[in-house]
């Protein structure tokens, strides 16, 4: 279409050049380098649709694109995949809602901060594309850390105690990356590739070395840092609460789904889950993911800080993903990818709500947002939609991936999952509603307004907007579950599950 | 003691460099000071690096220059995991770079870089 077969490079080349120059536009006017890099967004997201429908209509054959014209294992290899343009569409579609987003926010800075952070945000943007897209094992750390870096800016943004956030997120996230380079190591001396594809064949003879063993329980523990699975969360409520309200949406949405796919790829893909060392790895990852299923929520449960709430409660649905990736079925498969996405808009629209409550009133209590329903009545309908697909109840998105997860559970026989699944789904129930028991039934908290609202749904257009895609996304997503399913993830799936 | 020589001269530089890494995740754990805390993080990376130094390393391997007539790869030793590791000292640079500007930022807000100080200003 725009850029034909070069679409997987500017995925990336796109927004990494715009941010590069974002100051240097913002120091000419200040609205121009966010307009640049919204701008690139945009391009991002024109290409990652534009390699879905190339990889769609060669069949769902993987497409490579060797940098330069390099080939492996010596070049640098973009893997597009249906999974992968999956994913970077949804990576590049939040992005772009959320940059619309953040500019209130950013009303009253100087040009320094308003380019500075859009610098930021489309860095980050590169980062969360970038380890999606690659098929080079060490570029996949270079944009590991690009991502954290940006991220760690964003979050250090955020004001009042976000800086010791960052600061001790920087400290767990850089142990997680050591680990993954460490990891790349053994993978490294083992078969003399950095190729992922290339990996995948040479490391066969290696499966049953302990050498392969220690490879990919330091892939686990870097995903694990990275992903916040418990026990490794403890960075995560502290920086999702005081991250910058405005990138909220994308950090909370993709920051932590990216590293969890990048896992997901390393096990169906390249290190295949048929040997010992993995199945004994599979079963740790499904008793992480049930204890931080259990543990998040019942944390999620004490929280009366609305942005605390959730991040508890991303420990809890991260755990979903991994009980989907250690059940080691197609369902399974299938249920970690679809919450993966679906996780991601209900996170970004609930985290866009709170931000926006936050730049009404500058109110997080839980316990004091009664009747909002009337002053900002299209976020309110957004969470109900956010809840009820948390909660897993039809038509919203939610369901479907915890039906998807379920089956697997059934079809490997893992009753102890699915109960797990549906206590979790209780404790959801308890958690989420009293938000809209407090929004739509409690009589109105008396709120200082911090900035009037310009129109009668009671925020910005700028905000408004975004948090209506975000919920109008729930549902469609839900409604439009089977197709993306059938037409998309199924063409996907890994090798390793046909047999 | 044949057992321990042998031990020491195949496998000996890779317990140091583990010992030295897990000395740098300890540091982290434990120490109070958020500058410590840093540093000993660097020591962590430091350990990564070594690694790889490590296994790149052949006996009677020449620099990775090309010599003509030269056409032995035993005869030199990889050059790609110094190439990686440049990246990674750079990337390592970069994170130390954030976390010191951080610190900056910390220090002016709070006064202090002492973990319990901070904490208990930051909880006020």
């Amino acid at each position: 279409m725009i850029f034909g077969v070069h679409s997987p490079v500017f995925i990336v080349l796109l927004p990494l050049s715009a941010s590069l120059l974002c100051l240097a536009f913002s120091r000419l006017h200040r609205h121009l380098g966010g307009w640049v890099v919204q701008l690139s967004l945009l391009g991002a997201f024109l290409s990652s649709v534009d390699s879905m429908r190339q990889v769609l209509d060669a069949g769902g054959k993987t497409i490579h694109y060797w940098m330069g014209n390099w080939q492996p294992p010596i070049g640098i290899e973009f893997a597009i995949d249906p999974l992968n343009t999956a994913v970077l569409c949804m990576i590049t579609f939040i992005s772009l809602v959320v940059s619309f987003y953040s500019k209130p926010f950013l009303e009253n800075e100087d040009w320094l901060h308003y380019g500075g952070y859009y610098t930021l945000y489309g860095l980050l943007t590169v980062g969360l594309c970038g380890m999606t897209v690659t098929g080079d094992v060490f570029n996949m750390y270079v944009y590991l850390e690009i991502m954290s870096l940006a991220g760690y800016g964003l979050i250090a943004m955020g004001g009042h105690k976000s800086m010791v956030a960052a600061f001790r997120y920087l400290l767990v996230g850089t142990i997680g990356a050591s680990f993954y380079l460490l990891g790349i190591g053994f993978l490294y001396a083992m078969t003399g590739s950095l190729n992922m594809a290339d990996i995948s064949e040479r490391i066969v003879p290696f499966v049953h070395t302990p050498l392969f063993a220690f490879a990919v329980a330091c892939f686990l523990v870097a995903f694990g840092i990275k992903m916040a699975l418990f026990p490794l969360h403890g960075w995560q409520p502290d920086s999702y609460t005081y991250s910058h309200p405005g990138a909220a949406g994308l950090i909370s949405g993709c920051m932590s789904k990216v590293p969890a796919y990048a896992m997901l790829r390393y096990f169906f893909y390249v290190f295949g889950i048929h040997n010992t060392v993995m199945q004994s790895l599979m079963n740790v990852l499904g008793i992480m993911g049930i204890c931080g299923i259990l543990i998040g929520s019942v944390m999620a449960l004490a929280q009366y800080d609305f942005r605390r709430m959730l991040a508890y409660s991303s420990v809890a649905q991260l755990g979903y993903i991994a009980v989907g990736m250690a059940l080691g079925n197609i369902h399974g498969f299938v249920g970690a990818v679809l919450h993966l996405i679906n996780h991601a808009f209900m996170k970004c629209c609930l985290f866009l709500v709170v931000g926006g409550i936050t730049y009404r009133f500058g109110e997080v209590n839980l316990y004091r947002l009664g009747g909002l329903n009337k002053k900002m009545p299209v976020s309110s309908i957004a969470v109900c939609l956010a809840v009820l697909s948390m909660v897993g109840i039809p038509p919203t998105c939610g369901f479907f991936s915890k039906w998807y997860l379920m089956l697997g559970a059934y079809e490997s026989q893992q009753y102890i999952h699915i109960v797990v699944l549906v206590i979790s789904s209780l404790l959801n129930a308890v958690y989420y509603f009293r938000i809209v028991e407090q929004m739509f039934v409690q009589r109105e908290a008396s709120l200082t307004e911090l900035h009037e609202p310009a129109t009668k749904l009671g925020l910005p257009m700028n905000m408004v907007v975004p948090i209506g895609i975000t919920g109008l996304g729930i549902l469609l997503l839900g409604v439009y579950s089977s197709t993306l399913v059938n037409r998309i993830v199924e063409i996907g799936l890994p090798e390793v599950l046909m047999r | 003691m044949e057992a321990l020589n042998e031990f020491l001269a195949h496998r000996g530089i890779y317990t140091l460099v583990m010992i030295l890494f897990f000395l740098g995740v300890y540091g982290m754990v434990l120490a109070k000071n958020y500058m410590k805390k840093l540093m000993a993080m660097n020591v962590m990376q430091v350990a990564v690096i070594f690694f790889y130094l490590c296994f790149a390393q052949k006996e009677g391997g020449m620099i990775p220059i090309l010599v003509p007539g030269n056409v032995d790869p035993a005869s030199y030793i990889n050059p790609l995991p110094h190439a990686l590791m440049l990246t990674a000292i750079v990337v390592s640079m970069g994170t130390t770079g954030v976390a010191l500007a951080l610190l900056m930022r910390i220090k002016e807000a709070y006064g202090s870089v002492e973990e319990t100080e901070v904490l208990r200003r930051a909880s006020k």
